[in-house]
């Protein structure tokens, strides 16, 4: 049988189905109410996502 | 059956697949923005807008490493560093104006770091593909990304588990640039690398596409748009590692010995949804990009290429080492070196040395493997 991209993107929803499975597992339900504004700037609040520049124990 | 007659022809129109393709990515977002947060939900539309550009228009970072590397061609670098310049010319003053708003992509410059960035250069190399590029291309379903990319997750998970080890081996403190001096540094550095690749070019491949002028404008101002709405620049690699995390403790492993994900700001991330995550919002918009724009090109209906057992293990291998890799150098091509550059972070010009060095290793392993030049 001839694999063509279809197959391959099949097997990526596959594995993403299985991220989501397990990030509901661990996960707080989600809360809209509690979200953060639309915009960081002019939010005045600080960032509060994670970066790959993060260093051990931060989250900047 | 009717309706299967009518509908063939339908999805055969490209405006139609478009159309399609847009609507859907608007829908799943709004979806995202209804259940987690306006924010979340414009995220991945980013990430989405980002996948399409860097698909439809064929920006990306490690192709055109290597087509200056081996034809000594820089249109697709040129194209990098004025996506890049452009960037630093709003960030620099939005991130001097906002200091408790907006953050940049700042990390140290250690040993690990240097080591991590230059396997990085060899890895995207032998996978063809960077922290985005393997985003990119798994969407568009090349089988050797997707297969690649759980192994890039773990590589990235354990990296992070491994952080504080490599990064007691010594590295110096957080160097940034800022300001308009910081600014006119940055862009003096970017005019140089610029000035080389020109320098080194054949004559006949000076002249840059303008679909890579427009996608470095528009890559320039999705970049920009995460910065004002996450509050933080683009990056890939943290995203792929949480997601791994998410499958250890989904499995009931215990990720609580490891001072990087104990810390309170990563177990916060652990116990929230993804879809509240930035890089993994980003990350996800960028395959769903990737897709439909494949889509719209009837893309999927191509064969794979042949994979020999060599390309299979290199995937794996590659994969792993890819995320490992990014962990210790403290991002991937986008969080270290697009982002790091255009944030004013010196580990971002540091990283770019060592992993074009690395690339030139790369390179040459590849062609050594006979998996092509």
């Amino acid at each position: 049988m001839m694999i063509t991209r279809w197959h391959a993107v099949l097997l990526l929803l596959v594995m993403m189905a299985a991220v989501f499975v397990a990030d509901a597992l661990s996960s707080a339900p989600l809360d809209p109410y509690r979200a953060p504004p639309l915009f960081a700037l002019g939010s005045g609040k600080a960032p509060s996502g994670a970066h790959c520049s993060a260093v051990v124990g931060t989250d900047k | 059956m009717i309706s299967s007659l009518k509908a063939a022809p339908l999805l055969a129109s490209r405006s139609f697949r478009i159309s399609l393709c847009a609507t859907s990515l608007g829908i799943i977002s709004i979806a995202v923005a209804a259940n987690a947060g306006p924010r979340f939900g414009l995220l991945l539309l980013i990430g989405g807008g980002m996948g399409a550009t860097l698909e439809g228009l064929g920006f990306g970072f490690a192709g055109p490493w290597r087509r200056l590397i081996l034809a000594r061609n820089p249109s697709g670098f040129l194209a990098q560093i004025l996506s890049m310049a452009l960037v630093a010319l709003i960030a620099f003053p939005l991130l001097e104006g906002h200091p408790a708003e907006l953050t940049g992509a700042h990390a140290p410059v250690g040993f690990a770091m240097v080591a991590g960035a230059y396997v990085f250069g060899i890895c995207m190399q032998l996978l063809l593909g960077c922290g985005s590029g393997t985003l990119v291309n798994a969407g568009s379903g090349n089988l050797v990304a997707i297969l690649a990319l759980p192994f890039f997750a773990i590589g990235s998970f354990l990296g992070s588990f491994h952080l504080s080890w490599w990064t007691s081996l010594g590295s110096l403190p957080v160097i940034t640039v800022s300001g308009t001096n910081g600014l006119l540094l940055t862009l003096a550095g970017l005019g140089v690398l610029g000035g080389l690749a020109l320098l080194i070019a054949e004559k006949p491949k000076l002249s840059v596409p303008p679909r890579l002028w427009c996608a470095a404008l528009i890559i320039a101002a999705l970049a920009l748009l995460h910065l004002v709405v996450a509050g933080q620049p683009w990056g890939v690699v943290y995203g792929l590692g949480l997601w791994a995390a998410k499958g250890v403790i989904a499995v009931g492993a215990d990720v609580s010995s490891s001072s990087f994900w104990s810390a309170p700001a990563h177990q916060t991330r652990l116990s929230s949804s993804i879809l509240t995550d930035v890089t993994s919002l980003t990350n996800l918009g960028l395959m769903a990009g990737a897709a439909f724009v494949t889509f719209c090109r009837g893309g999927f209906t191509a064969s794979q290429q042949t994979l020999t057992p060599t390309i299979w293990v290199s995937a794996v291998v590659a994969g792993f080492l890819l995320g490992y890799s990014s962990r210790l150098a403290f991002g991937c091509n986008v969080g270290a070196f697009f982002s790091g550059i255009t944030t004013g972070s010196l580990h971002g010009w540091i990283w770019f040395l060592c992993a074009f060095a690395g690339s030139f290793a790369g390179i040459t392993i590849r062609n050594r493997l006979g998996m092509g030049r």
